[in-house]
């Protein structure tokens, strides 16, 4: 027999409660039992980045995480991060500077520098530098754009956000 | 204003950005079996018996098929020239294994956790036998053959180009230039696997498949091929695709297995690869050897070259292109924009105990390039001349295209003089030479380091089948269809996997028509919509596909304008199309809409004589003999000479891909391109032993740049446009991977040099322990 668990989990704002195996990663509970495939599995050992998800608002890859140790938490997938069929700051700023081609990374970029910039919004670090989003946007691999695109367009959402609540 | 040359936005963003792209390993289907192949641990061995029980006996097992119960399936891709040995590619192994990570057998199970629990119950009996794992090994007197029919594990031998006038060329030249230029062998890595969901179809009689490809066509002729089945009773679809980079220019083994089973079982079946099957046991490419010798004159003029080019293509000919891809490219284009005056090369494929090879983006340019320009470096170093000089010297200059080189190719008008001319005043002007000394001030070793190329593109039918090759490609075929309300479909056999076809597709033919690009949808990657094509790869699609898109439209507005000029009892001749109307010309009242135009065709074709009646439709073919860009790079690089490690610290591309159609979309590809080149110019590289047991099987191992490894890259675009292409647009998607390599190791050595004078490197990718190699052997020199 196989070792299932009862778990509920809530998915950007939305409570499922579902029987996973134990060995269940993350990424594949996501994606197969709840039907979010916007959430990408580049390795599968936590290198590439592409299965990148919030989880309580801090970035986790999701193909490291069981689905199991999910019970009782908050996930954050790409699919939460638009506001119905508008595009977040983020999204659109990817989209201006040509942040994305194939588009296989793009959801795990997405939520790295989601957590990043909530995380410095937290933390109030100030507007921040290209030279460190660069060092945040290596966390993840993307084999299309050379990053130059991703760079800027995290830089342009950070300064952004950062204009729009300073003082 | 024309929408080509424009920065639309791309069409397929929002899908993406939104996670709502449809990738192969997105689609569900109920009762589908998950795929998991049984592979070799050894290089090399003979099959012994498989026994499948066990895995059969676990709950959720449903089959495992071996070679035998699939009829022994096999892609056969052949050259038809002698010189050529064609070997079968076995979907699953036939008696014996000839690399690490080939399969043997397929387990199907419920879920893919058991179908992979279950792969570890089969029962093979292996004999592992002596291995083959490099150029050496292979070559050497007795060395273990990979196949039977191929003694001295020689799978291609082609001498393409003689010249009896060489060695008294080199007898009396006064500088001849020796040099053994490898490259390390490389995996494309696109961030999405290989993929293939494979359903039976009973209504159609058909087998469906959807794959992570680029060539839908090809993947369709593989299955009717591999189990002799008519291509009609194959469907294949690309949904959305992770990027490809040539991986997914050849048939998988994998997904035309998959096929078969699924017409077996009569279910759906599904295979995800990971990433070590990815990195071990599907196709790499660029490992290759060039001994080359060069004569040169006292002003730095090249007399003559002589090249032997071996590839290691691992152990199988991919399909359809075979395993001459490599060598046949590099014999042929070795010269690339210098006017060598006599010229042999002999390309040689060699089989190892490795997994195939198949055509890697820039295929075997950048190595070519990597050793046209190590040559004039070295006779610049020899002559004592300036090897920016030494280049100029040799390049073909305006006023001499179209030129004709000893290599039988027609190189047509590119900017290669000019590009060089302004990358080295854009690098001075821009202050590198300051920071080259400021850097070695600090006791770092810094180099600037340029690469000057051309990129042949779109190969057609008459340069493809020079190759000879079973399977020619190169046509494309695109159909243009305008619907009732006058909005516009484009069916094509190329298959865009992540360049932004949809938008750039849709500028070219809204500018025949005389619409807005977001009225035009492209369909692509489904070979029971668009007429037999070859897919995506080569830099082809824009000028190919893109040629007979706009060819297509040409149609139907020739359609668009009778019909026009039927209502408004005008001239043909007269009407202009624009703004979604139609209208006369000098007569700013008379015009109808297009959509009108569209309504009337299709809902009153009583309105309309006989010949303008029944849908507004054309489809057209583009065959052309090929277009080279070209660019010239520059790089500065600073180099710890304590920890080895090389740091990009600027970055130049001047390019010309002709007519720019998004321009966005090119700065794209060039930067992308530029970040693979310099992987392979110091980061990435698949390792073997001796045994032929992979040593980069994970991204631990595989080193892919990330954003800290790379520099932003500066774009400066010059524009010739090409007389080959219908858009005059040239191919662009390979030219960055192209030209860095050879930018970045003319960096290297520029910096290297400063320090010790004879320390230098031929070979990619360069490590830290390589940058110490140097240095110690230059001052022992």
């Amino acid at each position: 027999m196989k070792d299932t668990h009862l778990i509920r989990v809530r998915v950007n704002g939305r409570e499922h409660e579902l029987a996973v195996e134990s060995r269940r990663t993350l990424a594949d509970m996501l994606r197969h039992d709840l039907g979010y495939t916007g959430t990408h599995l580049g390795c599968e050992h936590g290198i590439c980045g592409a299965c990148t998800v919030l989880v309580d608002g801090a970035p986790a890859r999701a193909c490291l995480m069981f689905g199991v140790q999910a019970d009782g938490r908050d996930v954050a997938t790409v699919e939460g991060l638009a506001d119905g069929e508008d595009l977040s700051d983020l999204q659109q700023a990817f989209s201006d500077r040509h942040g994305l081609q194939c588009g296989f990374c793009t959801p795990g970029f997405l939520m790295l520098a989601e957590g990043y910039l909530a995380e410095r919004r937290a933390q109030d670090g100030g507007e921040p530098s290209e030279q460190q989003i660069r060092d945040v946007v290596a966390a993840n691999l993307c084999r299309c754009t050379g990053y130059q695109g991703i760079v800027e367009a995290v830089l342009e959402t950070a300064r952004r956000r950062h204009a729009r609540e300073a003082p | 204003m024309t929408w080509v040359g424009t920065p639309v936005p791309r069409t397929q963003d929002r899908r993406m950005l939104l996670g709502r792209g449809k990738f192969t390993g997105d689609l569900a289907r109920i009762g589908t079996l998950h795929a998991a192949f049984v592979r070799s641990p050894f290089a090399a061995a003979t099959l012994g018996a498989i026994d499948a029980s066990p895995a059969l006996a676990l709950p959720g097992v449903a089959a495992v098929f071996t070679a035998a119960d699939l009829g022994d399936p096999a892609l056969l891709a052949v050259l038809e020239r002698p010189g050529f040995v064609p070997t079968p590619l076995p979907l699953l192994a036939v008696g014996q294994v000839r690399h690490a990570g080939e399969a043997v057998a397929v387990v199907l199970a419920d879920d893919p956790y058991t179908a992979e629990d279950a792969i570890e119950l089969v029962d093979v009996d292996w004999s592992p036998g002596p291995v083959v794992a490099g150029l050496d090994a292979a070559t050497a007197p007795g060395a273990a053959q990979v196949h039977q029919q191929a003694p001295g594990n020689c799978l291609v031998d082609l001498t393409l180009f003689d010249d009896d006038r060489l060695e008294g060329i080199f007898a009396a030249a006064p500088a001849v230039v020796t040099a053994t230029v490898r490259s390390g062998r490389l995996a494309a890595l696109p961030m999405e696997g290989r993929a293939c969901l494979a359903e039976w179809d009973e209504r159609d009689q058909q087998v469906v498949m959807h794959v992570s490809t680029q060539v839908p066509h090809q993947v369709r002729s593989a299955v009717a091929q591999a189990f002799g089945v008519a291509e009609q009773r194959v469907r294949v679809i690309a949904p959305d695709v992770g990027g490809g980079f040539g991986l997914k220019c050849v048939a998988g083994r994998e997904e035309v297995a998959l096929a078969g089973i699924a017409m077996r079982l009569r279910r759906p079946v599904r295979w995800v690869e990971d990433r070590q099957e990815n990195l071990t046991a599907s196709f790499h490419g660029h490992e290759q050897r060039y001994q080359v010798r060069a004569a040169f004159g006292p002003d730095g003029r090249i007399l003559g070259l002589a090249a032997d080019i071996d590839c290691d293509v691992g152990a199988y000919s991919a399909f359809p292109f075979t395993c001459a891809v490599e060598p046949l490219m590099a014999a042929t284009e070795l010269p690339g924009i210098y006017k060598v005056p006599a010229y042999r090369a002999r390309g040689r494929a060699i089989a190892t105990h490795k997994a195939p090879t198949a055509p890697y983006r820039g295929v075997s340019r950048p190595q070519l390039v990597l050793v046209m320009e190590r040559l004039m470096e070295k006779a610049a170093r020899r002559l004592g001349l300036d090897p920016l000089t030494v280049r100029r010297q040799n390049m073909i200059s305006p006023g001499e295209f179209p030129y004709t080189g000893c290599n039988g190719i027609t190189y047509d008008e590119g900017s290669y003089a000019e590009s060089l001319d302004l990358a080295e005043k854009r690098v001075t002007e821009s202050g590198w030479p300051g920071e080259r000394d400021r850097l070695r001030a600090t006791g770092l070793l810094a180099g600037i380091g340029y690469s000057c190329f051309s990129e042949r593109t779109a190969y057609g039918t008459p340069t493809m089948s020079q190759r000879r090759m079973r399977m020619t490609p190169g046509y494309d075929t695109a159909a243009v269809r305008m619907d009732p309300s006058g909005e516009v479909i484009v069916t094509t056999g190329t298959c865009g996997h992540g360049q932004g076809h949809e938008t750039t597709f849709a500028q070219i033919v809204a500018d025949r028509l005389g619409v807005h690009p977001s009225q035009v949808r492209l369909r692509q990657g489904d070979t029971d919509l668009a007429s037999y094509g070859w897919g995506t790869w080569g830099s082809r699609s824009i000028v190919i596909g893109g040629g007979a898109a706009r060819r297509a439209a040409d149609g139907v507005a020739a359609q668009l304008r009778q019909v026009a000029a039927h209502l408004l009892e005008a001239s043909p001749a007269d009407i202009e199309l624009g703004g979604g109307r139609a209208g006369v010309r000098g007569d700013a009242g008379a015009a109808v809409p297009l959509s009108e135009l569209a309504r009337i065709v299709h809902f009153q074709a009583h309105r309309l004589p006989e010949g303008l009646r029944y849908g507004l439709e054309a489809r057209e073919t583009f065959d052309p003999p090929g277009t080279f860009s070209n660019a010239c790079h520059a790089v500065l690089v600073a180099i710890d000479p304590g920890t080895g490690g090389i740091r990009l610290r600027r970055y130049l591309v001047v390019e010309d891909c002709g007519v720019v159609i998004n321009p966005v979309i090119v700065d794209g590809q060039v930067r992308g391109g530029v970040t693979q080149g310099v992987a392979a110019a110091l980061l990435e590289q698949v390792r073997y032993d001796a045994d032929g047991q992979p040593g980069s099987a994970t991204l631990m191992d595989y080193l892919v740049p990330t954003a800290a490894e790379i520099c932003p890259i500066e774009i400066v675009h010059l524009e010739t446009p090409s007389a080959f292409s219908e858009t005059g647009a040239k191919g662009m998607g390979e030219g960055g991977t192209i030209g860095a390599p050879a930018a970045v190791l003319s960096a290297v050595n520029d910096a290297l040099r400063d320090s010790c004078p004879d320390a230098e490197i031929d070979h990619i990718p360069v490590r830290p322990w390589d940058i110490h190699a140097a240095l110690r052997d230059g001052r022992t020199a």
